[in-house]
């Protein structure tokens, strides 16, 4: 069985005072291979403990996730992920950040600066090779991390807001090199986002979650991601459907804030 | 069956024996202490009086010569704004001129030439008495003094003693800023009764009661004899302090012969050595026994107790337990080095992996990293800041520790040289000792700060 299928993920943390919050509640989704596929949902819907669960550092309370039929026990190089900021080695220069992983597994050095040669070429950092990571801006940091996500291979790539802490322009350029990396390599890709346009822009499927308990409300099959790659992302915006979507995709998540808040008040 | 215990003790006090400090120790520690912020005031005082003198030097003569240039001459708010207070240089020169020229001051210092303090007398002074006797004759004598430096010793001359009545002439010599006592039987004649002196140049005296004479004063002791003080200056002993020349001079000397057989250099030397050894061993054992801490369980509550309990414990407390373990030799000091160095530099390595970022641990590990590899190129690297701020600290911790450990008990040492100096009152040396320790110490703290940036630039940049 390929690609990756979540067969009814349960999540419940235990509170000190003895209560409990259930951060997921029976989650079921099958990934493709080669799918992009975004999570989208208000803060607290767990969709960042999802993500840390199908990365392998988090074992559900409940139910399992097979990855082409293996059971995902801890984290491996089969998934390869992309942190907000701050997960890059900060005393390693660009091109060791990325051959970090072939290094790891031992690959002949010849192979790893291979590699890295080309990574630097598809994100665009040919000059940027021998830069320290602090002499970089945060886009350029970003391009680093998806290099060096990209060295080992992985079967899926699992996205944690990789560009929540960018400005708007640069986010713009980075989304952009997201479909061209996905178009490009045919990764399976999993994006976390609290960007309605963005889960828009970069989501074949649309997966919006909604919180207490954590849960699929919602999901959308979407041709932006397709149109989107090699042209310009704001021309896929003007596209009329694109606008009907990210209205009610609002009203959905604003709906949800609300009823929280009024449950919050009762 | 009733056992014999420990009998509760009737209340707190008998059981922490405690004597209740009465009132007069009290009230003298709180005066002495209040005493002290006087004169700790006043001496701030004259330090910011210079320092405000100075400031206006520099306002009048330097400040509006070389116009600051920069981004910061441009900031209008600068006070508040930490990252705009430049230290001035004019003032940190100033204020080391301020030092030695007190010092100077204090010491009646030739370097500062005409700028003295009044010296104490030296040479020959003389003054006149009136003594009384029983029949209530009048009769005057003269009392010659020598004033002689510390190192002099000069010949007295006899007195000439031409005085024919009951008051004797008299000679006598007095190191400066000393006091002589004259006797009054030794300077009455044998034969007279009820031999009293009345006055001093003239000026009336009793018993208890002083007198200046112009180049010092006389008290009247109870029994009648006279108590010379030489006036004695407002300047410092050299006992106390020696003058700043007197100290180079001793500084070269000591630099050519050494003290007791033991170069100036090789006691910085043998202490640097203990220093290099105590804190190199606290970093070989500290360093994986903070990492320990910080990744296992077991390890952390296994040492957690004892790293607790001997972070707060000043190494200079341990220094009677280390001489009774292992005497005076090197082992001691060694032993004593390590154990200042080895809390610090764990607690430092247990900081640094508590302040790796989870994130990177996380991408280490979605990166295909062992747990080996992930000790050795994320955790260990990531860690280099807090442990480097961790060896800075030890390092001067150790260097304290050393001189500290030195003056209790060694053969050779900074510590060694100063304290056996004080024993012979050689304050120069001590003074030496202090600011070659001193110098050292910045030194050091110097060098791991130029290590630290040229180690981890991405220090503070993650």
């Amino acid at each position: 069985m390929s690609g990756l299928n979540i067969n009814n993920v349960s999540m419940t943390f235990e509170l000190p005072n003895g209560g409990s919050v259930e951060a997921l509640k029976n989650i079921n989704l099958s990934v493709q291979k080669g799918e992009l596929v975004s999570v989208l949902g208000p803060s607290g819907c767990g969709k960042t403990t999802l993500l840390n669960i199908l990365a392998g550092f988090l074992a559900p309370t409940d139910g399992i996730i097979e990855l082409n039929g293996e059971i995902v026990k801890k984290p491996s190089s089969e998934r390869g992920m992309v942190f907000q900021q701050g997960a890059l080695f900060e005393w390693m220069n660009v091109s060791k950040n990325i051959g970090f992983g072939p290094k790891m597994k031992g690959t002949p050095q010849v192979e790893i600066d291979a590699k890295v040669t080309e990574l630097l070429g598809i994100v665009g950092l040919q000059d940027f090779a021998d830069k320290m990571i602090y002499e970089m801006s945060g886009g350029m940091q970003q391009r680093v991390a998806l290099a060096r996500c990209l060295a080992n291979d992985p079967d899926v790539i699992l996205m944690d807001e990789p560009l929540g802490a960018l400005d708007a322009l640069t986010r713009e350029k980075m989304q952009s090199l997201v479909l061209d990396i996905w178009k490009k390599t045919g990764k399976t890709i999993i994006l976390i986002t609290h960007s309605v346009e963005e889960a828009l822009l970069l989501g074949e499927r649309l997966i919006v979650m909604a919180p207490r308990p954590g849960r699929i409300h919602k999901e959308y099959k979407l041709p932006f991601a397709e149109l989107g790659v090699g042209a310009d992302l704001r021309e896929v915006k003007r596209h009329k459907k694109f606008g009907t979507t990210r209205d009610e995709i609002l009203n959905m998540i604003w709906n949800m804030e609300e009823e929280i808040m009024g449950r919050a008040e009762s | 069956m009733i056992f014999s215990i420990t009998p509760i003790p009737a209340s707190l006090s008998e059981f922490f024996w405690f004597n209740t400090p009465d009132g007069g120790e009290v009230a003298s520690l709180l005066s002495t202490t209040l005493w002290m912020v006087l004169g700790i005031f006043v001496i701030f005082t004259i330090y910011m009086i210079f320092s405000a003198f100075s400031w206006v030097i520099h306002k009048l003569f330097i400040d509006g010569r070389n116009k600051a240039n920069g981004y910061t001459s441009l900031k209008t708010v600068t006070f508040g704004d930490e990252s705009a207070v430049e230290a001035n240089r004019f003032a940190s020169v100033a204020s080391v001129v301020a030092i030695f020229f007190f010092w100077g001051l204090a010491t009646g210092s030739s370097l500062l030439g005409p700028i003295q303090l009044p010296a104490p007398f030296l040479g020959k002074t003389s003054f006149e008495y009136t003594a009384i006797n029983s029949y209530g004759d009048t009769d005057k004598g003269t009392v010659n003094l020598l004033v002689h430096t510390f190192d002099d010793k000069p010949i007295l001359e006899k007195a000439s003693n031409i005085a024919t009545g009951f008051a004797r002439d008299s000679a006598i010599k007095v190191r400066e800023r000393r006091t002589a006592l004259l006797s009054a039987k030794k300077i009455g004649a044998k034969e007279t009764d009820g031999f009293k002196i009345i006055e001093i140049n003239g000026l009336p005296i009793k018993p208890n009661q002083i007198v200046n004479f112009g180049n010092g004063e006389v008290l009247l002791t109870s029994k009648g004899s006279m108590q010379i003080r030489p006036y004695d200056g407002m300047t410092m002993e050299a006992l106390y302090l020696p003058a700043p020349e007197d100290v180079w001079k001793s500084f070269l000397k000591l630099n050519k012969e050494g003290y007791t057989n033991v170069g100036l250099w090789e006691n910085v030397f043998w202490s640097l050595i203990r220093v290099v050894l105590g804190f190199t061993l606290g970093c070989l054992f500290g360093i994986p026994l903070g990492f320990a801490m910080g990744l296992s369980n077991w390890f952390r509550g296994w040492f957690d107790p004892i790293v607790e309990f001997m972070r707060p414990v000043p190494p200079l407390a341990l220094i009677p337990l280390i001489i009774i373990w292992f005497g005076i030799g090197e082992q001691g000091k060694i032993s004593l080095l390590f154990l200042a160095a080895l809390w610090i530099m764990t607690i430092a390595a247990r900081a640094g992996v508590s302040g790796v970022n989870i994130s990177k641990v996380h991408a280490a590990y979605s990166l295909g990293a062992s747990k080996r590899q992930l000790l050795m190129k994320v955790i260990l690297p990531n860690s280099l800041p807090e442990i480097f701020t961790g060896a800075r600290v030890a390092m001067g911790v150790c260097w304290g520790t050393v001189v500290a450990a030195e003056l209790v008990a060694a053969e050779k040492g900074a510590g060694k040289m100063i304290i056996a100096a004080s024993k012979f009152q050689l304050t120069d040396i001590v003074i030496i000792g202090i600011i070659i320790i001193g110098i050292i110490g910045f030194a050091i703290e110097v060098l791991m700060r130029k290590a630290e940036n040229r180690l981890i630039p991405w220090k503070g940049r993650g």
